[in-house]
């Protein structure tokens, strides 16, 4: 955790993947992220075994009590960050919501459209509230337009957005990804919206409403192959792995199970250094593979004969000996192998992190690496509500009667309200 | 009142193909002066790549260089020729942010290495945009684009079961990069208004796909469990999956109960709302061909509009499967005027994606990608004071 954006407050009303992530990284930058959950919102069901082992999402599959306190993809997105539960379809929970907008610099939401107007909390409204409010919608079709309020997520927009069709086997159709891009896209560009507007902030001293279309956000990083369909009217083939210039590029199969490792030769002299290793096929140094479109032309050969060697070695090793030659290759890492990859652990990526409920636990790092500056371990998830009494009384500067009196009335808490 | 963000802040950017353009070029859409250095007579390499008009390659008409360096100004320069000169120190100076994108060390190697330049600058930003970041054992890696799709484990978990993994769509990778190096950039010059100093941030591309996804890695610290190949189906329920139907497919996300009752009662199958083989999302995944059989073909005779439509209106999360030339017709992003037409002296006009967020105060502002070195006058004259004969001479060096 870096301390660049201190003394910035943000109320994240965010849920699941995009808004969460995005509020996280701005935490993760030293801003002060209270996220604000209702806790009719959250599920305090009990969860049949036969569904907890194929979620995965509990610490050794085991609930818990607390099961909202021991959810793996709630923790990751939310260290750093306080957390305050507040019922917002009640009175007394819009009226404290409204005071810590006073008090805030950024408000960042990821409901439907409608929602925030159905609470009474406009844009409009927030501004009359403090002029200099930074607001941040992230719906996924935007603010306007004819389908505003259809529903979607991430895999929606995987497929809504083109990205999907990007992907896929030859011959066949739009493949599912599967780690929806368009959240982490909208995340990231939500964060440089807010950043850009927290900037302007700064030096004008004006707020803003972002509107951010969860569909476009996903659409500009393929703002490219859109504009050469525009350019020259063809549509992007699916070629599995393949490039529709340099050759080879694809995935091959390695020693050990379900082990792959990704090849893309992009210039002659990588091509000439895989040939070169020594126990590669001799065959790959015939005269008929000596440019890229001969290449594309026996690419399925070629691939045959690159995998009787990959097969041979662990994925890693492979990678090795072809990268200290200097080709482009990559072992396919599944989710240990990451965790466990050398130079992620010496590059200090992963943060481990002792959460009451959940226990000592790795997550992924920020990726980005401010130097000269002390980096913190930051605070782990906050439990359901871990944070109600210190907002309200050192933010909000309520009495410890009125925060009772609160509990009483059930519009904060620390468990879900069925 | 500026209505530009970013106004007064000029970025020097040596950065080239994907990852260092992207965060660029929405620094220039948001007002920031953005001054592309590129190589002489010869520039960025994705003037290369294209797609170009009548696949006729033209260094000014590649499609990949036209959308990446959109509001951007273009002078060329030999960075190893001028690394140590009083040139390069004036363009230094003028900066706030510089990005580039040169394997680790290049800079530093050109005697133009962080630490010398914050003495030139204390207020310098500097941002080195890679595929392995600054140091680790795989520094020196041949990246790309399959390479950090398979390193990041995104690829492992895209594809059939059985069948080879698949890279995802895109540049995925590149674009997130630049993605992290815009926001590293903008809470830098956050914390520059207060404190007056510069930062060096060293964003490695490997990192910004590991960290992005969902349940992969949470979910295996979590419970030690691995995710696989689901091929086009979820792998916590049933149905969020992909439909045939009149006109191409949709993509049908109904994994809820309340959803999935909804589907079977819209295609009115409504004797299976009691089946226990469809009673929760794991049930419907075990019997998902069952399920299919049940629904698809209430699909059939509708089109992609229709169905989406419809589904819409009882409230189930359907989308089209769009293509890329779908994007350009979609009513949604037309009624929101999201394509918006830029022109250029080779390419002509053309509909290029717009921004990516709605600023209400500060609108991103778009215009035509540069010409190579079509701002060599206005930067180096205008700008540094040079005179006609000491460019002159600069160009017969080579130099420019």
């Amino acid at each position: 955790m870096y301390r660049l954006l201190e003394g910035i407050r943000v109320l994240d009303l965010t849920r699941v993947w995009s808004g969460p992530l995005a509020g996280r990284i701005l935490a993760d930058l030293g801003a002060e992220v209270i996220h604000i959950l209702g806790r009719v919102t959250v599920s305090g069901e009990k969860i049949p075994p036969e569904q907890v082992a194929v979620l995965g999402t509990f610490p050794e599959d085991d609930p818990g009590a607390r099961p909202w306190n021991r959810m793996s993809q709630n923790n990751d997105f939310s260290r750093n960050k306080l957390g305050l539960t507040l019922e917002l379809d009640v009175p007394e929970g819009i009226d404290l919501f409204k005071r810590l907008v006073a008090k805030s610099d950024v408000v960042l939401e990821n409901f439907s459209p409608r929602v925030m107007t159905n609470f009474g909390l406009d844009y409009d409204v927030l501004k009359k509230i403090n002029p200099a409010i930074i607001v941040c919608s992230m719906p996924g079709f935007g603010l306007t337009g004819p389908q505003k309020d259809y529903i979607s997520y991430g895999v929606n927009l995987d497929f809504f957005s083109g990205l999907a069709s990007l992907m896929g086997y030859p011959n066949k159709g739009a493949h599912m990804s599967g780690n929806a891009y368009p959240d982490a896209t909208a995340a990231l560009h939500a964060v440089g919206a807010i950043l850009t507007a927290l900037f302007h902030k700064m030096r004008m001293g004006k707020g803003q409403h972002i509107d951010l279309s969860q569909a476009e956000s996903a659409v500009s990083v393929i703002g490219d192959v859109a504009l050469g369909f525009a350019l020259n009217g063809h549509v992007p083939r699916r070629r599995g792995n393949r490039h529709p210039v340099y050759a080879p590029h694809g995935c091959y199969q390695c020693r050990g199970e379900d082990q792959w490792l990704a090849i893309a030769v992009s210039t002659e002299s990588q091509w000439k250094a895989l040939i070169g290793i020594p126990d590669m096929p001799a065959q790959m140094k015939d005269a008929k593979y000596g440019d890229p479109e001969k290449r594309q032309a026996h690419h399925d050969e070629l691939d045959k004969m690159i995998e009787s060697w990959t097969i041979q070695y662990d994925h890693r090793d492979a990678m090795s000996i072809l990268q200290n030659a200097g080709i482009p290759a990559g072992a396919v890492f599944d989710a240990a192998e990451l965790l466990a990859d050398e130079h992620l652990c010496e590059r200090d990526f992963f943060l481990q992190m002792d959460h009451p409920e959940a226990g000592l636990r790795h997550y992924c790092g920020l990726p980005i690496k401010f130097s000269g500056t002390p980096v913190s371990p930051g605070n782990p998830p906050p439990l359901l509500g871990q944070h109600n009494e210190y907002v309200l009384s050192k933010i909000l500067g309520l009495s410890p009667e009125e925060i009772t009196r609160c509990e009483q009335n059930g519009v904060i808490g620390t468990e879900p309200i069925d | 009142m500026s209505k530009k963000a970013l106004q007064n802040i000029m970025v020097l950017d040596f950065s080239r193909s994907i990852a260092g353009p992207y965060c660029t070029k929405l620094l220039a859409a948001f007002g920031a002066e953005v001054i592309k250095v590129e190589e002489p007579k010869r520039g960025d390499p994705a003037r290369y790549e294209g797609p170009f008009r009548d696949d006729r390659p033209d260094p000014e008409g590649s499609a990949l260089f036209l959308y990446l360096n959109t509001g951007k100004k273009s002078i060329t320069l030999d960075l190893q020729a001028v690394a140590e000169t009083n040139l390069l120190k004036m363009l230094i100076k003028e900066a706030d942010v510089l990005v580039e994108n040169f394997p680790p060390g290049y800079m530093a190697d050109l005697g133009i290495g962080y630490e010398k330049l914050a003495k030139i600058n204390p207020g310098l930003i500097m941002v080195s945009l890679t595929d392995f970041g600054q140091d680790g054992p795989y520094r020196n890696y041949q990246g790309g684009r399959l390479v950090e799709n398979a390193l990041s484990g995104y690829m492992y978990v895209n594809g059939d079961p059985g069948r080879e993994p698949l890279a995802g769509g895109g540049e995925q990778p590149a674009y997130q990069g630049g993605l992290h190096a815009y926001a590293g950039i903008l809470a830098a010059l956050i914390s520059r208004q207060l404190t007056g100093r510069g930062w060096y941030i060293d964003v490695s591309i490997m990192e910004c796909m590991a960290s992005l996804h969902q349940f992969t890695v949470n979910r295996y610290a979590y419970s030690g469990k691995i995710q696989k190949r689901g091929g086009n189906r979820h792998i916590w329920s049933h149905p969020v999956t992909v439909y045939p139907c009149r006109d191409g497919h949709v993509l049908v996300c109904a994994g809820t109960e309340d959803q999935a009752e909804m589907l079977l009662t819209l295609v009115g199958e409504t004797d299976a709302l009691n089946d226990p083989r469809f009673e929760s999302g794991i049930q419907r995944l075990i019997h998902a061909d069952e399920f299919d059989g049940l629904v698809k073909p209430w699909f059939l005779d509708k089109t992609k509009k229709e169905i989406v439509e419809i589904c819409q209106e009882w409230r189930i999360p359907v989308a089209p499967v769009n293509e890329i030339p779908d994007l350009y017709e979609d009513e949604q992003l037309r009624a929101r005027e999201y394509w918006i037409e830029l022109d250029h002296p080779v390419a002509g006009r053309l509909p290029y994606a717009g921004a990516p967020f709605r600023m209400s105060e500060t609108p991103a502002v778009y215009s035509r990608a540069p010409l190579l070195g079509e701002h060599n006058e206005e930067i180096f004259i205008s700008r540094l004071g040079l005179t006609e004969a000491e460019m002159g001479q600069l160009k017969k060096d080579g130099v420019i």
